[in-house]
């Protein structure tokens, strides 16, 4: 028999029985459908040790490296700390080091802790005010160069938090930082493969923090990054991501603007258009999308008929909120 | 007990590969990818897992009233036998694909081609 502990209560496990029944024995509320490991319901995350390999079977790699595994499938070899999904997150206090302009509406905010702050390059925190205002941002930077996250917030017209973050926030306030989310990043694996990165708007971030990440980790494929805006005004840290073009041969910019004005060194269009121009085929590619939602959720099928596979594309679409 | 036909064909890695290659036959027919339009993809590709789960005779939670609902609205705007044929043929291209035997392709397609009723509302 082993323990299992979630939000401080201890439950048994008993032999043969899987985290899943054992829960659901003691009246733990986890929702679940198939019980084969098919659906995905019932996923839930080990806060300590790696799961039975079997209990991650079909789950996408990030997920893995993250200990999510599936309730239904999974007969403890030891004791486990367990999180369920709708379970309250832990918050850490950092304190904003730098606050300024990348653009005519987005900033760069970067804030620092006193220890090193656990993600990986493309993960979202939440982010959230005294009085309780929490939005999602995407990290832009990669774990391994300080004790720092960086965000990359674009004011959205009666966005109540993104205009806080703007014309209120200054360095040395202190902010409400989640733990790290999501899984759309860049696992060292497969070297040689192309990686398309496409993101509009701040959909620049994570994939700012994917590409540093891939470079540092010796991605040897090509790695296209198309970011997109209408006007010129609103992309960013063009000379940079140039400049990053010339220091590494696999690695290709294309900023795109899909507005009248298209200045030479720019490509005219919707990045949609843009990317398929280039890259015709994604036979074997990984894909990144990140951005605006509807951009996103085209793309996504678009990748996926242009022959990159379901398990190589990652996604994440921006919400937007501004109540 | 024998092997159903869900651990013959082999089980979720089997439902894995064939998602992804009915999927793209599915998207890519103009005589029903219409259908599939403002679909999201991540739902889309969850419930063709459990499609094809059931109908390799694996663990599925679906009863005859759950298909009727999930379809009732394609079939007010045209969903019809021609495309639900077309829908069988791609799943038996797939699973041929995929070098299943012959005698369990038809065991699936005998599965799928049990819900023609209540997908079409019929």
């Amino acid at each position: 028999m082993v323990t299992l502990s979630v939000d401080q209560n201890r439950y048994a496990c008993q032999q043969g029985e899987t985290v899943l029944d054992a829960l659901l024995r003691q009246n733990i509320n986890l929702s679940f459908a198939c019980k084969k490991g098919t659906c995905h319901s019932c996923m839930v995350r080990s806060a300590d040790v790696t799961p039975p390999q079997a209990a991650q079977s079909g789950l996408k790699n990030t997920l893995i490296k993250q200990n999510y595994f599936l309730a239904c499938q999974c007969y403890p070899e030891q004791d486990m700390v367990i999180k369920l999904p709708d379970q309250s997150e832990f918050y850490r206090m950092g304190t904003v080091v730098v606050n300024k302009l990348l653009n005519r509406n987005t900033i760069l905010l970067v804030v620092a802790f006193e220890d090193a702050f656990e993600f990986n390059a493309g993960q979202f925190v939440n982010l959230q005010r005294s009085d309780g205002l929490t939005r999602s941002y995407s990290t832009a930077n990669i774990p391994q160069q300080s004790n720092t996250l960086e965000f990359h917030i674009r004011r959205l017209p009666g966005g109540k938090f993104s205009e806080w973050l703007h014309d209120e926030v200054s360095v040395g306030d202190s902010i409400a930082v989640s733990e790290p989310r999501g899984h759309c990043f860049y696992l060292p694996e497969r070297s040689d493969q192309g990686l398309l990165l496409v993101g509009t708007g701040t959909g620049l971030a994570p994939l700012a923090g994917i590409l540093t990440d891939a470079l540092a980790n010796g991605h040897t494929g090509p790695i296209h990054l198309f970011h997109g805006s209408r006007e010129r005004e609103d992309l960013y840290r063009i000379d940079e991501m140039r400049q990053l073009a010339k220091q590494h041969s696999n690695f290709h910019y294309t900023p795109c603007l899909s507005g009248n004005d298209v200045p030479d060194g720019f490509a005219a269009g919707r990045v949609n258009d843009i990317v398929f121009s280039h890259i015709p085929d994604l036979k074997n590619w990984r894909v990144f999308l990140c951005g605006h939602p509807e951009m996103v959720n085209q793309m996504k099928k678009q990748v996926f008929l242009k022959g990159a596979t379901i398990a190589d594309i990652y996604a994440d679409a921006f919400l937007i909120s501004s109540h | 007990m024998s092997a159903t036909l869900y651990e013959k064909i082999g089980g979720e890695p089997a439902v894995n590969a064939a998602v992804d290659i009915f999927y793209r036959k599915v998207l890519n027919d103009y005589r029903i990818n219409r259908f599939f339009d403002n679909a999201d993809m991540d739902k889309q590709i969850a419930k063709q897992k459990a499609f094809f789960t059931m109908a390799f005779g694996g663990p599925n939670n679906y009863t005859g009233q759950d298909m009727r609902n999930a379809h009732a609205n394609l079939v007010k705007v045209g969903l019809n036998e021609d495309h639900f044929n077309a829908v069988m043929e791609h799943l038996g291209a797939t699973l041929t694909e995929l070098k299943v035997p012959s005698d369990l392709i038809a065991e699936a397609a005998a599965i799928a081609e049990s819900t023609r009723n209540d997908v079409l509302g019929k």
